[in-house]
């Protein structure tokens, strides 16, 4: 929404703040001014002038030398505009002055052009006349401006004058930015009561007179809703004997301040009373309304309708028509139709101000591809109280600017009319939820200035129906707050009962997580919650993969964005890829983010979302073991002291087939880590070898545990043997460890491993492994035969998997 | 006669030790004195030869030159020991501007360093830190939020849509009404997380992005505890010179409403090309929960009262760092994380 600051001093006489100031106490108040620019901007000693005498120059053709009057003195000024001749007025900059722009309409410059004296092909200049573009306008806005050449004023401008004001420019253009709840603030009115309101000035709007001859609307035309769920009001009134003509300078100026362009005296007038009222308005050739009448219903499935700009629209039953008694003639609130608009040769009007369901509107206006001027007002759901004012107000225009022969009464069909609605009025409840002291009676100037209305005897505040969004005491307390002034309300801090500030269980481990994760050597990264399908592809998915059961959304910003991520692995690949593009050598990342798992499609209830810490990386010190580590060292801080298992029995597509396992922690899968298949990491386009680890935290963090008992520190000797083993190349460290810890007992206290081998002495096929076992016992020294009994145990157990111990 | 030769002895041993100019020197000096073969050793032996009645005077003598002759050796041993370090010292002098060896650490992500400061002040107030689904039911991204079916802000071009009612959540709004449902009063959360929106990707949007919901609800709570409250908080946030300014705003779900601007904290407030020449940088919306949110969640707007605020957290991290394009937060280039 932009308006001039002129047009709303003119509604609030009384306003006189400067620019800036004005912008801040409007945000302050509550209609946010996103920015402003003044008209007059870089337009300096520029005055209306007198062509008096034009000759040819001497030397050059395309040029002529111009005496040219400005009030007290007469000048000489070289032009090479075409289109001067004696007698005409045209704006003038003095020697000295400044221009906003050049000629031929291109960006203005930010210190504009300063005019100096010249001298063109030797003849002196003393100044210079000014196109419509270097005044910093276009022909945009003054139509009347020729193509290539100067702007001429009418007649009746005085010669010395200021042109800046002659062409009503020292004036400021503010755009607001206007919430979605004020309605009413769609309007230069709307904007003006706010304005009023905020600087405590009166608020003066338009005195709309009677308008219309002895003849009635009612016997021009016949007003029928047949849809009132979607048309609440109807107002029609009917012009006669119509004069097109342009509309005056003061009409063309303020809508040119508001961004429109003018076009002549009836289109203008629709123009003005839409900003100033906020109401968009039809006008239709009457002569075209069959049966004189009108009927608003709703369009059948299929029906066609060719709309004023030439265009065939496909409507539906939800849209809604307006309609004679032989056809469409509008799409009601969006844009009238072809067969009734209006041309240079009409004489008759029928003029429609009526209301339209917002929603409606706007989805109909979606749906047709089709948003208008008016539909855009019409979808935030329009006061049909005000349909009327408008349409009065355009009338009382009409005779105004001679435009037409306006007829008496208006046809109004209103099945349901508006009232104003009312709020009890409790300042103490007021005052304790803003936390403020108001006095009860300054509280109800504000409402008075708002236009507001207050029923003493009952208390209460009485709403109409401009302020559709006051619907309850917590909005007339907003008011309060706006005008006493949100800055003036003081600053306290909530008291009452004291509550514990705390991350959750879940969000402390997550916190270790990406502590273990960063402290060995991780980034953390953030990747998109929704991909392509086509990670599948590239992660080896086989076509029935469980993973590829995804939830899609259905309005996807594309496709490479349109299923939620059910494996984590593609935004750390993606990320690691980029970096290895772009050359960084040896990069790790980890991610910790959301998949989203269905528990049926299409989705009828919500997913589980499930958290997953990812880690990867393609420096080459995280081999498959490093990133053991990193799992363990996390397991161990967040109390998973037990037994980790590492199971190759699931394959998984994406990873390298004899490098990867799942991790079972406590009987349950907690994640899997392993090397990154060669052809996913050629599909990913990363040229190196890369590990991934991802971990399913909803498994993991109900086994976490921050307890943490002390353990004694060991005060008798440990008994240390060390075994080296043959065995074949198929039996895991894992196989063999959980031997040596079965058999081992409650004495065992670690079992590492410190050598294999394979190569010469072996055999082929098998592998040697030595071991250091450690037994302690917490109360005494461990005799000698009681460790070698445990050692025969573990060693005939280890002999019946087929285990040898080296010689 | 033995009282000369100890004389000798002991002065030429004394003189050898001093001159000795290394531990094996030394130590040869100290065998051909001192060592069972050695001359002093071998004096003691010939004092067989002593009238007794001189012995027990030779003897004392002996002893004292031996005593002495160990002295020496100690302190000989010490300075050759020390000389020894220092030269060792002199010999490792390195160069202390050589490059630093860091330890290969891993960096947070900028959002997640903002977010911890973030949710330290909260933490710090009082607020429990709660979380909500990113997949969410329209009934409480929109509907229990005041914003009814056909509003404009459900419109699909905003709104990702999996089902008819089922969505990605547009805002961390809905946590507030899940909490109510979940607590009684006195509630202070905060619910940090990810949404949204339908806007394709370029330097200051994207579809994905994080905000921090708060909300407290107990009795007595005013629009003035919302002000203290944000404002305690963008002076720790933003440092203790910030000065805060609240503008009318419109959300469905709050009212009043409010949006908080921060002074610039480039430029402190005179205007810059950071802040627009504005001198105010927009950080936030709030406003005090709306009484029809507050029923509908099942908590009675005549008993209590309570304030909502959201954090865009982008928005935080992209100011604090002077980070000019979004789409840096997600590409994750290494270069770009190792500088938080």
């Amino acid at each position: 929404m932009n308006t001039s600051y002129n047009w709303i001093k003119a509604y609030v006489p009384g306003l006189d703040a400067g620019d800036r100031e004005y912008a801040d106490a409007m945000t302050l108040s509550g209609t946010k001014v996103e920015s402003y620019s003044r008209l007059d901007k870089n337009l300096e000693k520029i005055v209306v002038g007198k062509v008096e005498k034009i000759e040819r120059h001497p030397d050059a053709d395309h040029l002529i030398i111009c005496q040219v009057n400005v009030g007290d003195e007469v000048i000489q000024i070289v032009t090479g505009a075409p289109n001067v001749f004696e007698g005409a007025k045209v704006p003038v900059v003095l020697v000295g002055g400044r221009v906003a722009g050049g000629h031929d309409g291109g960006p203005l410059p930010e210190e504009g052009i300063k005019i100096k004296k010249g001298k063109l092909r030797g003849v002196e200049s003393y100044g210079m006349m000014c196109s419509i573009e270097e005044l910093g306008s276009s022909r945009e806005y003054y139509p009347e401006a020729p193509e290539n050449g100067i702007y001429i004023f009418p007649d009746n401008v005085e010669v010395g004058k200021d042109a800046v004001e002659a062409l009503g420019l020292h004036d400021t253009v503010f755009e607001y930015e206007i919430t979605s709840n004020r309605v009413d603030c769609f309007s230069l009115l709307g904007i003006a009561r706010e304005a009023a309101a905020t600087f405590r000035k009166d608020y003066v709007p338009p005195v709309v007179t009677e308008t219309g001859n002895n003849e009635k609307a009612s016997d021009f035309i016949k007003v029928r809703i047949d849809a009132p769920d979607l048309c609440s009001r109807f107002c029609a009134r009917i012009v006669k004997n119509i004069k097109i003509a342009p509309s005056p300078e003061w009409m063309q100026r303020r809508l040119a301040s508001a961004g429109i362009r003018p076009i002549n005296n009836l289109v203008d007038i629709t123009n003005y009373v839409m900003v100033e009222y906020g109401q968009p308005m039809h006008a239709y050739d009457w002569d075209q309304i069959s049966n004189h009448e009108i009927i608003v219903r709703r369009a059948q499935d299929g029906d066609e309708f060719q709309t004023l700009d030439g265009q065939v629209r496909k409507l539906d039953h939800d849209m809604l028509m307006i309609c004679d008694g032989e056809k469409e003639v509008g799409l009601a609130g969006i844009m009238g139709g072809e067969n009734s608009k209006i041309t240079d040769d009409v004489t008759t009007m029928l003029f429609e101000a009526a209301c339209f369901d917002g929603t409606n509107v706007r989805l109909s206006a979606k749906r047709l591809g089709l948003r208008t001027d008016a539909s855009s007002i019409f979808e935030k759901g329009l006061d049909p109280n005000n349909t009327e004012l408008a349409i009065n107000r355009a009338c009382q225009l009409v005779e105004e600017l001679g435009a037409g022969e306006v007829v008496g009464g208006m046809v109004d069909v209103y099945p349901h009319p508006w009232t104003s609605r009312r709020i009890a009025f409790r300042p103490d409840w007021i005052n304790s939820f803003i936390g403020t002291d108001v006095d009860p009676e300054t509280m109800k100037e504000y409402f008075k200035r708002l236009g507001l209305g207050f029923d003493e005897d009952a208390q209460e505040v009485i709403v109409p129906t401009f302020r559709q969004d006051l619907e309850q005491e917590a909005d007339i307390a907003e008011e309060v707050a706006r005008f006493f002034g949100y800055d003036n309300i003081p600053t306290t801090l909530p008291r009452g009962e004291a509550t514990a500030g705390k991350l959750s269980f879940k969000q402390r481990i997550e916190a270790v997580a990406r502590q273990v994760a960063e402290y060995s050597g991780f980034s953390q990264a953030m990747t998109y919650s929704f991909e392509s399908p086509k990670v599948f592809d590239r992660l080896l998915l086989t076509e029935d993969a469980p993973e590829r059961e995804a939830i899609r959304i259905s309005n996807p910003l594309g496709e490479e964005f349109s299923i939620m991520r059910t494996v984590s692995l593609n935004g750390i690949l993606t990320s690691l890829a980029t970096n290895y593009n772009r050359r960084n050598k040896s990069v790790s990342l980890y991610e910790m983010g959301n998949i989203y798992i269905p528990r049926e499609l299409p989705l009828t209830e919500l997913p589980d979302e499930r958290m997953q810490l990812t880690l990867g990386s393609y420096d080459s010190k995280y081999d498959f073991f490093a990133m053991k580590g990193v799992v363990e060292e996390f397991f161990d801080k967040i109390g998973l002291s037990g037994i980790k298992e590492y199971r190759v029995d699931t394959r998984r597509p994406y990873l390298h087939p004899g490098r990867q396992a799942d991790i079972w922690y406590g009987g349950v899968k907690v994640g899997y880590l392993g090397e990154l298949h060669p052809q996913v990491a050629d599909n990913y386009g990363i040229g190196e070898r890369t590990c991934i680890a991802v971990l399913d935290m909803p498994e993991i963090v109900p086994q976490a545990t921050f307890d943490h008992k002390y353990m004694g520190i060991a005060r008798f000797p440990a008994s240390s043997r060390d075994i080296s083993m043959v065995m074949k190349k198929s039996i895991t460290a894992g196989e063999v460890e959980s031997v040596i810890r079965g058999k081992g007992g409650k004495l065992l206290e670690s079992c590492e491993l410190f050598d294999i081998y394979e190569g010469k002495q072996i055999m082929s096929g098998f592998k040697s492994m030595a071991y250091n076992i450690v037994f302690r016992a917490s109360d005494r020294t461990l005799e000698d035969r009681e460790v070698n009994d445990i050692m025969e145990k573990i060693l005939s157990a280890l002999k019946e998997m087929g285990i040898e111990l080296r010689a | 006669m033995i009282k000369d030769n100890l004389e000798k002895i002991r002065q030429d041993a004394v003189k050898k030790m001093m001159e000795s100019e290394t531990m094996e020197a030394l130590n040869e000096i100290r065998v051909a004195y001192l060592g069972k073969k050695g001359e002093l050793t071998n004096l003691l032996k010939s004092m067989k030869d002593v009238d007794p009645k001189d012995r027990p005077t030779v003897g004392k003598l002996v002893n004292e030159a031996r005593e002495e002759l160990e002295k020496h050796l100690s302190e000989a041993q010490a300075r050759l020991a020390m000389e020894k370090r220092r030269l060792q010292l002199e010999s490792e002098v390195i160069d202390v501007t050589l490059p630093a060896k860091k330890s290969v650490v891993g960096h947070p992500h900028p959002n997640r360093v903002a977010l911890d400061e973030v949710e330290r002040i909260f933490v710090g107030m009082g607020y429990e830190v709660v979380e909500g689904p990113e997949i969410e039911y329209d009934y409480y991204n929109f509907e229990a939020l005041n914003i009814p079916a056909n509003h404009p802000a459900k419109d699909e071009q905003d709104t990702f849509y999996i089902t008819k009612d089922i969505l990605l959540r547009t805002q961390t709004s809905p946590v507030q009404v899940r909490t109510m449902e979940k607590k009684k009063p006195p509630i202070r959360v905060i619910s940090p997380g990810r949404v949204f929106r339908s806007d394709e990707v370029d330097a200051t949007h994207s579809p994905s992005f994080h905000q921090i919901e708060g909300m407290v609800i107990d009795k007595g709570i005013t629009f003035a505890d919302l002000k203290g409250t944000l404002q305690q908080f963008a002076k720790e946030m933003f440092g203790e010179d910030t000065r805060v300014k609240f503008r009318p705003h419109h959300f469905p779900f709050t009212e009043p409403s409010a949006e908080m601007d921060v002074s610039c904290f480039k430029c402190g407030g005179k205007g810059c090309r950071f802040c627009k020449n504005e001198g105010w940088i927009e950080i936030l919306g709030c406003g005090m929960v709306h009484p029809k949110v507050l029923r509908m969640s099942g908590i009675d707007p005549e008993i209590y009262s309570g304030f909502a605020f959201g954090i865009g957290l982008e928005r935080i991290a992209l100011l604090k760092y002077e980070i000019d394009d979004m789409r840096l937060l997600y590409e994750n280039d290494i270069r770009f994380l190792r500088q938080f």
